[in-house]
Parts: structure tokens; C-alpha cells; sequence
């Protein structure tokens, strides 16, 4: 049986669920497919941060739009919670990236100031152990220093993806899981997407599939040259709250169970547990906060980012096939302000704005599929 | 609640919340404090419900109290010792303690 | 057991799980000469059916009956074989190259070795009903470890609840040790005797039948018995107070209680072995995920065997020929040469486990716990960990959540350091039937390791690696 919408946005992690529910608020018949409960699903990687700091060496824009994207946090949030009785619990109390050694906090600065260069639109400064320690007493004594950005930020982003998906429902639009899109055709002006479960016909179409975009693109004239990189995350018991702010590679959750990052693993497509990985790990983690040694390790758990060979997103539209649009990032929970109520409007009205051209894969000289 | 059987008397004392507890070398801490008459271990960091030991053999995570200091010990599965220090848990644990 | 000396890093085989399969399957390996590692979470052998029988405070009289005593031997011949037992031993994470991952002392150790048998047992089914987190609620096997463990006996108004034999044997301990029981309510439904019927042959002929007997002899006149009961809840405000219940006769009545115990059955214990990725499918007789085995309890993962309960219930016997079997299994890989001194001893294993299997179905059957208290509705709670009621996995159901591992980015159902075990088949059941899909179809968790928690310091002791600390410190 075949179903008709305006828009079917493929995959339903936090880059798919934040296109649809902006899309959604523009009155579009929209239609969410999602693959089953076993899938790759890098969105369950995610450290729930809204970061900013240190992003974009190399490409100003990016570094723009994540400015932008963490300015238009505290209104996307209320937005969402107020639609959706869901409260995001995002806090902005400024983040820090913490330097274990001297040599460490050199590098830091050095990338930060070749940042600088690039005349980014926020402020980072470099702080001395003594600093760090006034603002983060819990530090441990090979802290050497950190950078500071006052418009980092952390958010529950359990409550993100259910008030994503709670509001997409409320606006209209569907989530069809156990559709996993085996292929796409483009024909007499609309995308049929073959499933297991049947056929989904949309005038127009995103591909928010994460790793599975690689496959999907050249189905519809676009290229999503992306790979797998692994990341792995432990998560302590609840602990009474000592972490005011987030760090880039732990933070502690309201729940209160503190959250600890941050690997990059070449593994392909395993996402399976590595017990030396956690280990390095919980090394760096104690050495950072020593009082974190006596805390229970609950969870593990490793997942793959979807990465670009620069590590910027792709956001395209198809000039051979018009009306499919190829959506890709690994910062999806930085960028869902902007998706959904930047990006979300111009899909919806069929153009990427002339400004997202520097986000094509075309950049990545990839020859357009024939 | 529980009580000694006479081939199970008590030999050695614990403080729980500060006050002085029988018990008996070689049991549990959850089964010297059932033993006293406790049945509340904690207040959930949820809702702050009250719990007490459910499953007696370290898979339910009910029965966390802070022994000697230390949060979050599963009362079932540590062995008390004379003058051992427990206290009964209120939310969640203190990352000092 | 011997004192505990320093764990090696590598052994032969190494057992995990000091219950009658652990330990069985330790002693026929130590005796045949490899290096055998013992791992047991509690301070005593023995698991969960035997447990503190090397150091029980009861003396050996009639409380506990003699099958308990049994376990006295299975560990006397454990300690003669020359195993390294290690008790206090966590093992939180077993990999497909069969490394294990094991605190000692609040200290990580990763040990390897070329065999590895799984015996972590079994747990109690778990039996969510409304009001069943309140302090003065707990399993029947708590009540009976306590008894056995630490010579306890419950006190005041006492109520046990379910199905299955273990209540009326417990019933008759407590009644042994002279403590009293105000009511058993026997939740078994009336239907299941007529399912259980067509295999009764094997189980009159089989040593339950016998040993049924006499407990129902023993316990029906002494202790309020109500049957075919439907609906149960526990109340109380921040303790439990009452029970409530109703049968399927439509009588209703509610009882003062101080203290609640619960059972209906036990299941596998499939944490560790599910982490490590052994493949598991859903058994539609016993109702929960059993891993598939070879005739040898080989599971999927190469050099891992399952002996025991952790493999599919089949009760404390059995469980001790399987643990024969897995290290006849174990011998043969290692020591090829003495596979035909085995073959006398393993044809008589086999034998009696045989033996010990039949009659089983017939139990399983007619102890088959009802829908209403597998399948959680409303305000009950099914995750305890996590606090999550049924009535918000039916919400995440509708909007369209398929999964227990997308239920967990739902509603955070089954994130809690108990990792699933009184959740998890709660969850597969409920979402199967509000999809109307089989559970097999469900699945459960993703389960990784710590299969128990470990500290960051332990976890930060251990040796990373160049690769490992390089994918981190990436400066």
C-alpha cells in the first residue's frame, strides 16, 4: 500500500526528528521513516552538548553557523518545551576544555588563536590553572588550564528527541518506523521510497539517514561521501550535583549521573564495547577530577559519528533530481536550533539559501552521480 | 520483618544512622539491618520513594546504603564487621562520600 | 575453599558462577589437570540454590531438607580438586576473545583464558505488580537466601504470593523453623493443569512428584492457602501495610501485612552472556531468552559454554551434569588426548541429566505465571531502577516507539545499574503485546559491559594500550 506526502525526511535521530518538526510547523504533510529498534543510530552517541568553541578552523561559516545555532538555543527550546509540555533542560552556563599538561594548554591556544584569525563570532579565552580552579574546585592537580567560552551549553537530550518526536506528532506529521528505504526512485515529479513495509511516495525528500546517506545519495543525484567513526561514552551512578558546568569531554546530567567522552576510533561499523578504550577513558576522567575515582561506571557504550572527511556537514540539494535535499552532520544536537528553524523553512519552500553552498559535497570533489 | 533464629544470635555491633545495631559476624549488612527491624534502605534520587532490599543477591540495586563513608554499597553483598558505619540514603549520592 | 591467593592473568578454563553448575563443571576440570579459575560474586560457594552451605548458622536438622544439603558435597570435592576459587569476585565484562574483566577488592583485572563456562544461574522472574517497590516487599528467594545465609525467619504478618514450587518449599522451611505464614496466594491459573496434563507421564515418574507430594502433605494444613488468585497489589505509604487481592471467583479481600513475598518462577540470568554477544532467542515454554547451545552447551561465541540455569531453567541437578558436560567439553578442546578416559563419565552425566529433565516440562506448565502479572498495565512500575510505569511504555509504544532499545531513549527504561534483570522481559512482553508481534520478533536490551558497575578508578587502573590511549588523548 502506498502513502503520499509533501515531504518524507529518511532516518529519525536527532538530525531527521529536528528537519521534521520545523517542516512540519510549515504546514507540510510530512512523513518521518525510521529503521527498527537494532540500527546504527548515531544519534545515541550524542554527549548532549551545545558546543561552540574551537569549532570551524578552516571554514569561517562553519563556525558562524554553530554561533548561530547555540544564540538560537534558549528560544528553539522554549518553543519546543511550551508546544510540547517537555522541558529540554538546556543550561548555557558556559563550557570548558580542559588542558592536562602545559604542553596541552600551549596547543589549545595556539589552534584557538589560528581560530581567532578567522575572526569567529564568539569569545574563547584562555584561562591559568589558578582560574580554572576558582571556577571548577573539583579539578585535579595535572590540570594545568582550560579554555572557556561563555555561549557552550549542555541539554537533556533524551527529553530533545522525545519532544522532537512528541511535537512532530503534535504538528501533523508521522513516524513510520520499520522503514528502513531500500531504494529511491524519482518519477513524473515525485520520490518513491521503496520498504520492506511498502511504499512511501513524497514530492519532496531529505536524507537525514546518517551513515546510511552514502548508499542513499547517488539514488537521487547527490554524493554523502561519510564514514564511520566510533566514539565511546560511560555514564556514572546518579551523584548529588558537583559539575555546574559542561566540560567537552564530561558533564554531569540533571539526573545526576555524569557522563564521560570522548574517544575517536577507526572500527568501521563495529560499535561494539572496548574495555582498554574505556580504561583510557576513565584515566584521563579521574585525572581530571579525582573525585570522580569513587564513582560507579553504570553504562558503556560506544556509537558511531557520522564524519565528513573535514568534519563539516553536508547540506545539498539535487539539481538532477529536484525536491531531494541530503542532510549530514555529527553536532546534531548543536545544530538543531538551526536545522529546525533555519534550514527546516528553506527545504520546506523547495531552495537551500545561495549561503549553504559552501556545505556542498561538491567541495569534496566527488564526481555527481550520473 | 525477620528475627534471629537461636543458631543465628547475634556477636558483634554496627552503628546504622548513628545508633548502635546488633549483628552477627558472616551475615550481610541488609540482613543485619532486617534483622533490626529496618525496611527502608533509601529515598529513591527520582522521586524520593522509599526502598528497601527486594532481591537479597545483589541484582536489584535496592538496597544501597553508605557503608563506612562510602555511597551506594549494596547492603546485600558486603559482610558486616564490628563497628562497621552505615547510613541509611537520602536522593542521590555524594560524589565525596 | 582455599584462602584466596593472587588472581593470575590466564587460566585454562575459567568457570563463572560458584552454583551447583560452577561448581561441578570447576571440579571435573581442576581434576584433569588444567588451570582452573573459579569466580564467585558472593563470599561462599554455592549460588543462590545452595547458598551459605559451607557456613550457614543452621546446623544440619530438618529446617532446610536434604537436597540443600546436597550442595555440601558438590563444594567438599570442589575444594579437594585443586581449583583457584575466588570468591568476592565481580566479573563485570566477558569479550568474544574470552577476556574477562573482574574486580577484586575494588581492583580491575582483565584475565584470558582458553575456555570459559558460563554458570551465573538463574534470577527471579520478575513480578510487577501495583505497589511491589515498597519497602516489606521482596522475592521469596530473598526470604529463603536470609534464612539460609544469615538464619532468619520471617516475623509478623507474613503473605507469600505466586506460583511454583519454591513458595510451598520455602512455606515448609519457615514452618520448620517454627516461624508462621498468615497466607500463601497461589496466583497458578486454573487452565494450567489441563496444558500441564499431557505431560504428566514423565513427571510421575520422575522424583518431583514424589517430593510435590510431601510438601502440599506438609504445608496445606498449616497455613491459609488461596487459590486461583487473579489480580494482587501491594499497599502502603512508604512501607507496605496491606495486601489486596482478588480471585477468579470475583472474591475480593485485602489483608494487614508487614511483610510481602513474591515468586513466580525463576528465569536465566542472561547479562553477562548477552554482553558478550551470544546469540539468545526467545523460548515461548519457559517465557523468557535462553542462549542457543550446542549438545555440548556450547553457545555461538567460541570456547564459551553456558551450564546451568543461565542456559534455560532445568533446576539444581541438572544444572550440575550440564556444568560435567561443559568441562568433559572444555577437557576435550585442551587436552585431546584424555577425550577417551571421558567417555564413560560423560555417557553417565548424560544419563542422569537425562534423568533430572524429565518431568520438568510438566512443572513449567503448570507454574506457568499468568499474563495480567508478566504483562504489566497502568501505574504499575516496571522499571525500579529508572521509575518508569507501564502506562508510559504503552505512550512511547504509540508514538512509535518499536523496541526496548528505543524505549530506552523514550522514556530512559532500563538505563539503571540493575541493567534490565527485573525489567527487561517486563518490557519485551509489554511491547509485544501492544504490537501483536512475538516476542522473539522484540528482542530485549542491547546488553554491554559492566554487566555490574565499576568504579572510574578501577576502570582507570586497568593497562589501555597505545591504540586505546591514542583514540583519547588526541593532542
Amino acid at each position: 500500500m502506498s502513502e503520499d506526502y509533501d515531504i518524507a525526511v529518511i532516518g529519525g535521530g536527532l538530525v531527521g526528528a529536528a528537519l521534521a518538526w520545523g517542516v512540519a510547523g510549515e504546514g507540510r504533510r510530512i512523513a518521518v521513516l525510521d529503521e527498527g529498534d537494532v540500527a546504527l543510530r548515531a544519534a545515541r552517541g550524542n554527549f548532549a552538548l551545545v558546543w561552540v568553541q574551537g569549532k570551524g578552523l578552516g571554514l569561517p561559516e562553519y563556525a558562524a553557523w554553530t554561533a548561530r545555532s547555540a544564540e538560537a538555543w534558549p528560544d528553539f527550546a522554549a518553543a519546543l518545551g511550551a508546544e510540547t509540555g517537555i522541558d529540554l533542560g538546556y543550561r548555557r552556563p558556559g563550557g570548558f576544555h580542559l588542558a592536562l599538561s602545559e604542553a596541552e594548554l600551549e596547543r589549545r591556544a595556539a589552534m584557538l588563536q589560528r581560530l581567532h584569525n578567522q575572526a569567529p563570532p564568539y569569545e574563547v579565552r584562555i584561562l591559568g590553572r589558578a582560574e580554572t580552579k576558582r571556577m571548577l574546585p573539583a579539578i585535579g592537580p595535572d590540570v594545568a588550564g582550560a579554555s572557556f567560552c561563555p555561549l557552550d551549553g549542555h541539554v537533556d537530550a533524551l527529553r530533545l528527541f522525545r519532544a522532537l518526536h512528541a511535537g512532530l506528532q503534535r504538528r501533523g506529521g508521522r513516524y513510520l518506523a520499520d522503514r528502513a528505504v531500500d531504494t529511491i526512485a524519482h518519477r513524473g515529479g515525485e520520490f518513491r521510497l521503496a520498504t520492506k513495509n511498502g511504499e512511501v511516495r513524497a514530492g519532496k525528500i531529505v536524507l537525514a539517514a546518517g551513515l546510511g546517506n552514502a548508499r542513499l545519495a547517488p539514488m537521487v543525484g547527490l554524493a554523502a561521501p561519510v564514514r564511520p567513526q566510533r566514539g565511546h561514552i560511560l555514564v556514572t551512578e546518579r551523584l548529588a550535583p558537583f559539575l555546574h558546568h559542561p566540560m567537552a569531554t564530561l558533564r554531569q546530567t540533571r539526573e545526576g549521573g555524569v557522563m564521560i567522552g570522548d574517544s575517536q576510533e577507526e572500527a568501521g561499523f563495529d560499535n561494539g564495547v572496548d574495555t582498554r578504550v574505556a580504561a583510557a577513558m576513565a584515566a584521563r576522567a579521574v585525572r581530571a577530577f579525582p573525585l570522580l575515582a569513587r564513582a560507579n561506571v553504570l553504562r558503556i557504550w560506544a556509537a558511531l559519528r557520522v564524519m565528513t572527511r573535514d568534519g563539516f556537514p553536508i547540506y545539498e540539494q539535487s539539481a538532477s533530481c529536484p525536491g531531494a535535499f541530503v542532510v549530514t552532520c555529527h553536532s546534531g544536537v548543536t545544530l538543531a536550533a538551526v536545522h529546525a528553524t533555519a534550514l527546516a523553512p528553506e527545504i520546506a519552500a523547495g531552495k537551500l539559501a545561495p549561503e549553504r553552498g559552501v556545505f556542498a559535497a561538491k567541495r569534496f570533489d566527488v564526481p555527481a552521480a550520473a | 520483618m525477620f528475627r534471629r533464629l537461636p543458631d543465628a544470635a547475634a556477636t558483634l555491633t554496627v552503628t546504622v544512622d548513628g545508633a548502635p545495631v546488633a549483628a552477627r559476624a558472616g551475615e550481610s549488612v541488609a540482613a543485619a539491618l532486617l534483622a533490626a527491624g529496618k525496611l527502608r534502605f533509601r529515598d529513591t534520587p527520582a522521586s524520593g520513594a522509599a526502598r528497601g532490599p527486594y532481591c537479597m543477591m545483589g541484582v536489584c540495586f535496592d538496597c544501597l546504603v553508605a557503608i563506612d563513608g562510602a555511597g551506594n554499597r549494596q547492603a546485600c553483598m558486603v559482610p558486616v564487621r564490628d563497628g562497621m558505619a552505615i547510613e541509611t540514603q537520602t536522593g542521590a549520592r555524594k560524589i565525596e562520600r | 575453599m582455599n584462602p584466596a591467593r593472587a588472581v593470575e592473568e590466564f587460566y585454562d578454563v575459567a568457570v563463572i558462577g560458584a552454583g551447583p553448575a560452577g561448581l561441578a563443571a570447576a571440579t571435573v576440570c581442576a581434576r584433569a589437570g588444567l588451570a582452573t579459575a573459579l569466580f564467585d560474586e558472593q563470599p561462599g560457594p554455592g549460588g543462590q540454590i545452595y547458598r551459605a552451605v559451607a557456613g550457614t548458622p543452621l546446623k544440619r536438622d530438618t529446617i532446610l531438607g536434604a537436597d540443600y544439603w546436597r550442595g555440601a558435597s558438590l563444594v567438599a570435592d570442589c575444594a579437594a580438586s585443586g581449583v583457584h576459587y575466588l570468591p568476592n569476585a565481580t566479573v563485570w565484562s566477558l569479550s568474544p576473545e574470552r577476556e574477562i574483566g573482574v574486580s577484586l577488592a575494588g581492583v580491575a583485572h582483565m584475565i584470558r583464558a582458553r575456555r570459559v563456562i558460563l554458570a551465573t544461574g538463574a534470577i527471579e522472574r520478575p513480578f510487577p505488580i501495583p505497589g511491589w517497590t515498597l519497602p516489606g516487599v521482596m522475592t521469596v528467594g530473598a526470604a529463603q537466601g536470609l534464612l539460609k545465609s544469615a538464619g532468619l525467619v520471617p516475623t509478623g504478618r507474613v503473605v507469600l504470593a505466586g506460583t511454583g514450587p519454591l513458595l510451598w518449599l520455602f512455606a515448609r522451611q519457615c514452618l520448620a523453623a517454627g516461624a508462621e505464614i498468615a497466607s500463601l496466594l497461589d496466583t497458578t491459573p486454573r487452565g494450567n493443569i489441563v496444558r500441564a496434563l499431557p505431560h504428566a507421564a514423565p513427571f510421575v515418574a520422575s522424583p518431583y512428584l514424589g517430593k510435590g507430594l510431601a510438601l502440599l502433605q506438609a504445608v496445606r494444613p498449616r497455613i491459609k492457602i488461596v487459590r486461583n488468585v487473579e489480580a494482587l497489589a501491594a499497599e502502603g505509604s512508604g512501607r507496605l501495610a496491606a495486601v489486596r487481592f482478588r480471585t477468579a471467583r470475583g472474591a475480593e479481600d485485602r489483608v494487614g501485612a508487614d511483610l510481602l513475598l513474591l515468586h513466580q518462577g525463576v528465569v536465566p540470568n542472561v547479562n553477562l552472556a548477552m554482553a558478550a554477544g551470544v546469540r539468545h532467542v526467545w523460548d515461548g515454554e519457559q517465557l523468557c531468552f535462553v542462549p542457543t547451545l550446542s549438545r555440548d552447551l556450547a553457545s555461538s561465541i567460541e570456547g564459551v559454554a553456558i551450564a546451568g540455569d543461565g542456559g534455560g531453567i532445568v533446576g539444581a541437578e541438572a544444572s550440575a551434569e550440564q556444568g560435567r558436560i561443559a568441562a568433559f567439553a572444555a577437557i576435550r578442546a585442551i587436552k585431546p588426548a584424555e577425550a577417551a578416559s571421558l567417555i564413560g563419565a560423560e555417557a553417565e552425566a548424560r544419563r542422569n541429566l537425562a534423568r533430572w529433565r524429565s518431568g520438568r516440562r510438566f512443572l513449567d506448565r503448570l507454574y506457568r505465571p499468568p499474563d495480567q502479572f508478566r504483562i504489566a498495565e497502568g501505574d504499575t512500575i516496571v522499571c525500579r531502577c529508572e521509575e518508569v510505569k507501564a502506562h508510559e511504555i504503552s505512550e512511547a509504544i504509540a508514538l512509535g516507539c518499536t523496541g526496548p532499545n528505543q524505549l530506552k531513549a523514550f522514556t530512559r527504561c532500563g538505563m539503571g545499574p540493575c541493567q534490565g534483570r527485573m525489567c527487561g522481559l517486563t518490557v519485551t512482553e509489554i511491547i509485544a503485546a501492544g504490537r501483536g508481534v512475538a516476542p522473539g520478533d522484540i528482542g530485549y536490551y542491547r546488553l554491554r559491559p559492566p554487566v555490574k558497575p565499576v568504579t572510574v578508578g578501577a576502570l582507570a587502573g586497568l593497562p589501555a594500550g597505545d591504540a586505546a590511549t591514542r583514540a583519547v588523548v588526541r593532542e
